[in-house]
């Protein structure tokens, strides 16, 4: 059946009330019943909940094949946690048929790939998948479609009972002896752990591993003890460099700061441009540098940004404690600055997933957001975005929060240049639509500025402030003039995941690719 | 033209392609790989045999590594691979002639 963004979705998966995607906001004032986890109690007063290994803890929490375990990424491209779990689940208790639920997977998890192959691991619903594990999924080796959701889409899921978890594993930079964790205070630090959440509250069991056990109570707890089972000290649960970097840099390259001054000028175009708005911005090369233009244009009419959220890194802190930002609201940190202010620069406050970005819940950060800086690795001329999949149709990327943001901001924009080597960004059709275009407004690249028809009231506002702008397909055509016309991916019916919207509904599918060698005639 | 010894042009770097030709076994044998191989192979193959007829090379194995060359750049890696190959690189290139 065709959904509102005009993709194919196979009638098999349309089952148990499933639906195809209908346009935004669609679900709105619709009930749910959030699902309860069955957990253990612990009456009687326990000393410490301390146990000597991953595997105990495991047997503690009556591990077994068939089980769902999840994950939180926020030690990043550092994390040993989800790898050392498994290992122990698959290699040394000789479990199977597990799923991996975790916020986001990336490239540190390459060894989970073997466990695909080996069929140990048959589900994977994340929103990031990438390295070998998107090459072995797309090859069609696991054995059900994986799940992609956006960051909002996943606390939905998890409370609506779609997800059903059996073991939460939680990564932490610190815990005391009975699991009350923060993300700060040890030796693999990594701020705000607003991912996890959401998952210590609807697991059947909770199980903390740390690398440093503080004194209790660890305070303010970011992950409170009374829903932990089990605290597993490990060596080290992640690569310090590896999970947030010295500092995000503001791009010295002059496309992006180029891009970057005239997403800064859209920006101050706009009536929502005034004392105490707010804004969210990705840490990609162009998206960040927006952070210096936007500041000057503050400056330039004395006004001050109210609150911003997201991925928060060193520029945003920088802002903060400057005052020209009111309060940062974060669910995940992305540099040593950001990590080091969560909890100590007055203002800088952690969120939990569900409240940055859960659309079935009564009113997330997102839905507050005036302004949203977003890149695309491809966008088509019905303004939908691909941030998942490589346009040679293997999986690659994350939708993160960026269908989320851009459906509950006034203004979107999505900033990129044109092409990317022999990569058209401007393209006819996405090869996955990961953010619908409904929801994005303003397109920003470096041969022009296009505005999405269904926001008119945008058009006459960049025609009012002297902005040039043009029409997507205009820039596609200049895009293809440049590159050549790509030829279109051939697939297998296979589907190898599931790209939900964040409301629960399919918003595309991603089947086998059918690559092309060369030797055909 | 005819393909004396073995010639290389071009770079493994993002945006270029590294060609490789050697003398053939009668024919023309090319060996493709690229960063972009679904969605512009066939585009990269035609261009790469479109200049060899132009060169009147005939007999020939050619190797080509793309790096997501844009066809100009494809183009320019071929006919210079060529010329290098019968060590004709250095003077008498026919300029808007057989190279365009």
């Amino acid at each position: 059946m065709k959904n509102a963004v005009g993709r194919d979705i196979p009638e098999y998966l349309l089952t148990g009330g499933r639906e195809v995607y209908q346009g935004k906001n669609y679900m709105d004032g619709k009930y749910i019943t959030k699902a309860s986890p069955r957990t253990r109690r612990c009456e009687a007063p326990q000393e410490s909940k301390v146990v000597e290994s991953i595997r105990a803890a495991l047997e503690q929490c009556g591990a077994k094949s068939g089980m769902t375990f999840s994950f939180h990424h926020h030690l990043r491209d550092g994390d040993y946690v989800v790898n050392q779990v498994m290992a122990v689940a698959i290699e040394e208790m000789g479990l199977e048929d597990l799923t991996i639920a975790a916020s986001s997977l990336g490239n540190a998890h390459d060894p989970i790939a073997d466990y695909i192959e080996q069929g140990k691991v048959v589900g994977i619903q994340t929103s990031g998948i990438r390295g070998r594990m998107g090459e072995v999924v797309s090859a069609g080796k696991l054995k059900t479609p994986a799940i992609i959701r956006s960051h909002g889409g996943r606390p939905r899921a998890i409370e609506g009972g779609e997800v059903h978890i059996d073991i939460a594993f939680i990564a932490a930079p610190t815990s005391d002896c009975v699991g009350n964790c923060r993300g700060i205070g040890g030796k693999s630090n990594c701020g705000s752990m607003g991912y996890a959440m959401t998952d210590a509250k609807y697991a059947d069991h909770v199980v903390v591993v740390t690398d440093c056990l503080v004194d209790f109570p660890n305070m303010p707890a970011s992950v409170e003890a009374i829903d932990v089972d089990a605290v597993v000290v490990v060596d080290s649960i992640g690569n310090p460099k590896k999970i947030a970097s010295a500092a995000a840099r503001i791009s010295q390259n002059p496309r992006d700061l180029m891009m970057a001054e005239n997403v800064a000028k859209v920006i101050a175009a706009t009536p929502w441009f005034k004392d105490g708005f707010s804004f969210q911005t990705g840490v990609g090369g162009p998206s960040l540098a927006a952070n210096l233009f936007l500041e000057k244009y503050m400056d330039e009419r004395g006004i001050k940004m109210g609150w911003a959220i997201g991925g928060i890194c060193g520029p945003m802190v920088e802002l903060l404690k400057k005052g020209k930002v009111g309060k940062v609201i974060d669910v995940q940190d992305f540099d040593l600055d950001a990590v080091n202010s969560i909890n100590q620069t007055p203002g800088h406050y952690e969120m939990s997933a569900s409240q940055y970005a859960n659309p079935a819940n009564k009113g997330a950060f997102v839905n507050k957001l005036d302004f949203v800086v977003l890149a695309a690795l491809e966008i088509d001329t019905g303004f939908n975005v691909n941030v998942l999949t490589g346009s040679d149709g293997v999986l690659r990327g994350a939708p993160g929060g960026h269908p989320d943001t851009a459906a509950g901001s006034k203004v979107c924009i999505i900033v990129t240049p044109l092409t990317r080597g022999r990569m058209a960004t401007v393209c006819e059709h996405v090869v996955t639509v990961t953010t619908p275009g409904d929801c994005v407004d303003v397109l920003v690249t470096d041969y022009g500025i296009a505005v999405n028809p269904l926001r008119p009231d945008l058009i006459e506002c960049l025609d009012k402030a002297g902005i040039p702008h043009v029409t997507i397909e205009s820039l596609k055509e200049k895009a293809y003039s440049l590159v050549g016309r790509p030829d279109d991916l051939e697939w297998e019916d296979k589907v190898v995941a599931v790209l939900e919207a964040r409301d629960g509904t399919i918003l595309d599918v991603v089947r086998k690719i059918k690559p092309y060698t060369g030797t055909e005639e | 033209m005819e393909i004396l010894r073995s010639a290389m042009a071009g770079t493994l770097e993002s945006s270029d392609a590294q060609v490789t030709v050697e003398p053939g076994e009668g024919g023309i044998e090319l060996e493709l790989s690229s960063s972009v191989m679904n969605q512009y192979g066939r585009q990269i193959k035609a261009t790469v045999l479109e200049t060899l007829e132009r060169l009147e090379v005939k007999d020939a194995r050619v190797t080509v590594v793309d790096k997501g060359a844009l066809d100009c750049t494809l183009k320019a890696r071929v006919e210079c691979a060529v010329f290098r190959s019968c060590g004709k690189s250095a003077e008498n290139i026919p300029w808007g002639g057989a190279v365009r």
